[in-house]
């Protein structure tokens, strides 16, 4: 029972945006090699503002 | 064995659909039971999707499982994204359900609960969800390229153009004829006016929390805010009881029209994060729990329908819009049953998060059958009511007159019982001071919602349930309002570009001010003739915005006919064929009558001319005279954009067919902008594992 409530509220934050940030990381983490020359993951306010900004551009709501 | 208990199974899930279906399509006199109708339509989605949507996947589109779709291929962790089915599902959702389903079925409920819901279940499972999953397959097979970029590689530039500014059209009248149904909702009612004012002050705390306070934080700062529009209903009531604040929020519709000018302005302007941003996250939270809480409401109630399965006025004759019910149901059903505007999400936005493509049917097909779903519930909404109650709430007052007395004797001279005394109890009820002609659909299901859930939930609360209805329809409706804004403000800075690069510059803050107003100053063109029309304006622009809506559905079947043509499936071109052919007559049927017709209550062209007679003869009030020169001019702008949306579609039409029979024919057509097949690392692994 508890694994399952723990499966749905990974559920609504995936659906909310609201572990973005923590994907974003992971996705970091997956994708760029940590070398001299790669610029450090951005900040999680840095990142919100990104992300928001991107979530706006094209056709989002409909009738 | 297994095998024999899924055929027994689904037998009986087609059995009991056609047992519900003929119950109310063949039930006269008595009522029915609201469970019927939900019976109905989870049967028959339930095998529509098992069959026909496998079907489809399986030998239409040939989902390929092994393919990597554009999510895999192009992941840059920000808009393509290989995300989890149902989380897609979430999202897709989300993005397609707006106020239309909400808004078009109520109105239809004129002619009778069954055309509409008939019209609903049958469009849902032929037409729309095909569309959708269409459109969202042949997206994702060209890296999720918009319907106006397929349309111009696959048909050609014209298809491309028409579709594009088919959707900035449709958009303008979406946002108008919206606009319309909020002022209609708040129009002399403080309570509604300060609840959803309330809402923007209380959208800019959720942004600038998540924006600065707790960055990202997105499910607290949604939490906080949903709390505060629950407290900014009771805080409605509050104001209306109390003498001198309620005289600030008591206004006309013309300046409350202003009002939402001025405020689609600013959202258009501002910064996403303050205003548009979290007011989404706050009404997508309202939309599903309240879709929620009426499914649960519904089910434990089981309410009674009221409405005729049929009324008398399929035969043109109805109060909410004049035409008949062919093909007037069908154009004022679109979401719900099909709508073009969908295409634009299936393509584009969906197909980037997509993680493979065998979930193109649930997410496609599934997300638009949920749709209907909703259409289905506020039908319910709409004819639980009793017949003249809904009559007297929708019909407006230039048809039944503007005194209680006489809008009760018209609707009782339909047929319909009601009293004077009765619409004052429920008036009283809701916490209002009037419910009479307050059309656009938003009234009416708000006292279908609040006695529903005064029903099942405790009666002592129905004003609040009342008011908390409204607001929950403004919430999403201003969102709808400023994402369109903003979205016709990208498409006319898009357009622009091609003539002054400066003006391209989405961020360059002079072309932002100049493009913002030209959108707002369009819609709100239509929102000022909706509000000062004594028909109420509703009537006028719902068909419009059908007709362009459907308009968009035509195109994008188009599109995913042309290709299953070019991709050598003429055999199978008729499951987007079928649904096309059908939208082809009934919007160019609607078109024809709104602008021939010489029925003052259809044809646009007959209307300004009875107007400019009377005007000329003196026979309008001075009231009437005063705005007749407007109303004239309207009536025949709309007469002639409707004509537009009738030529734009055939072009597209022709231009299919032109492509189709060169390609029979062997003649070299544009080739198919697949892009080539690579096969899916996520699905090896997921093997391996």
């Amino acid at each position: 029972m508890l694994k399952k409530l723990k499966h749905l509220w990974h559920l609504i934050r995936d659906l909310s945006g609201d572990n973005a940030y923590e994907q974003y990381l992971k996705h970091y983490a997956d994708f760029h090699q940590a070398t001299v020359d790669t610029p450090p993951p951005l900040s999680r306010k840095a990142f919100f503002k990104l992300w928001q900004d991107s979530q706006w551009k094209g056709v989002k709501r409909c009738c | 064995m297994n095998k024999t208990i899924k055929s027994i199974f689904w037998a009986l899930v087609a059995l009991l659909g056609a047992f519900a279906l003929a119950g109310i399509a063949l039930n006269r006199g008595e009522s029915i039971n609201a469970l019927w109708l939900i019976t109905a339509a989870v049967c028959i989605y339930a095998i529509a999707y098992r069959f026909y949507a496998a079907w489809i996947a399986s030998q239409v589109l040939v989902l390929d499982e092994t393919r990597a779709t554009p999510a895999e291929r192009l992941d840059n962790g920000r808009d393509f994204i290989p995300t989890n089915k149902w989380i897609v599902f979430g999202h897709h959702f989300a993005a397609i359900a707006g106020p239309g389903p909400l808004i078009g079925p109520t109105l239809a409920a004129q002619f009778g609960y069954l055309p509409g819901t008939l019209w609903i279940l049958i469009g849902a499972v032929l037409g729309g969800a095909v569309q959708d999953m269409v459109m969202l397959f042949v997206s994702t097979r060209r890296n999720g390229r918009s319907l106006g970029q397929m349309a111009r590689d696959e048909i050609g530039v014209i298809g491309g153009t028409a579709a594009l500014v088919g959707t900035f059209l449709i958009m303008i009248i979406l946002i108008a004829v919206l606009g319309l149904v909020v002022v209609n909702a708040m129009k002399h009612s403080p309570w509604a006016t300060s609840t959803v004012a309330a809402t923007i002050p209380i959208a800019m705390i959720v942004g600038f929390y998540m924006r600065n306070i707790r960055p990202g934080r997105v499910l607290e700062a949604s939490a906080i805010g949903v709390v505060l529009l629950l407290l900014s209903v009771f805080a409605g009531g509050w104001i209306d009881h109390h003498e001198t604040l309620r005289t600030w929020f008591d206004h006309d519709g013309l300046p409350l029209a202003y009002a939402i000018i001025a405020y689609g302005f600013a959202a258009a302007v501002l910064p996403v994060w303050l205003l548009l941003a979290p007011r989404d996250y706050l009404s997508t939270f309202m939309k599903l729990g309240t879709i929620l809480l009426l499914t649960v409401a519904i089910v434990i109630l089981r309410p009674e329908i009221h409405m005729p399965a049929v009324t008398q006025f399929v035969d043109g004759s109805g109060p909410i819009f004049g035409g008949k019910l062919f093909p007037f149901v069908f154009i004022t059903i679109a979401c719900g049953a099909i709508s073009g505007f969908h295409a634009l999400i299936a393509s584009g936005t969906t197909p980037k998060l997509l993680m493979n493509e065998r979930d193109i049917r649930m997410i496609g097909y599934g997300g638009m059958l949920l749709e209907s779903f909703v259409a289905i519930m506020a039908m319910i909404a709409a004819t639980v009511l009793e017949p003249g109650v809904f009559f007297a709430i929708n019909s407006p007052a230039g048809v039944v007159g503007k005194e209680a007395a006489d809008a009760i004797a018209k609707i009782n001279s339909w047929g319909f019982a009601v009293t004077v005394e009765q619409m004052q109890q429920l008036a009283s009820d809701m916490g209002e001071s009037t419910l009479f002609a307050r059309t656009g659909g938003a009234p009416s299901l708000a006292v279908g919602m609040a006695s529903i859930f005064g029903s099942a939930f405790g009666k002592g609360a129905l004003a609040l349930w009342y008011h908390f209805a409204i607001m929950f329809e403004a919430i999403f409706i201003l969102t709808t309002l400023d994402a369109g804004t903003r979205v016709g403000r990208f498409m006319l800075q898009d357009m622009l570009g091609n003539f002054n690069k400066k003006l391209g510059e989405t961020s360059y803050m002079p072309s932002v001010i100049f493009t913002s107003s030209i959108v707002v100053a369009g819609w709100g063109y239509f929102l000022y003739i909706g509000v000062i029309d004594p028909n109420g304006g509703v009537n006028i622009l719902w068909p419009l915005f059908g007709i362009a809506n459907q308009m968009l559905a035509a195109i994008a079947l188009c599109v995913g006919t042309g290709i299953l043509v070019k991709s050598g499936k003429l055999k199978y071109a008729w499951v987007t064929g079928l649904p096309l052919a059908w939208l082809i007559a009934v919007t160019t049927t609607a078109a024809y009558q709104k602008i021939f017709s010489t029925d003052i209550r259809i044809g646009f062209f007959a209307a300004a001319d009875d107007m400019a007679t009377k005007l000329a003869s003196g026979a309008l009030s001075a009231e009437k005279a005063a705005v007749a020169p407007q109303l004239i001019f309207n009536q025949h702008l709309d007469a002639y954009l409707t004509m537009f949306f009738v030529v734009v579609l055939w072009v597209v039409l022709i231009d299919m067919l032109r492509l189709c029979a060169r390609y029979l024919s062997g003649k070299p057509v544009l080739k198919l902008s697949e892009a080539p097949h690579e096969p899916s690392r996520l699905v090896e692994n997921w093997v391996r594992d």
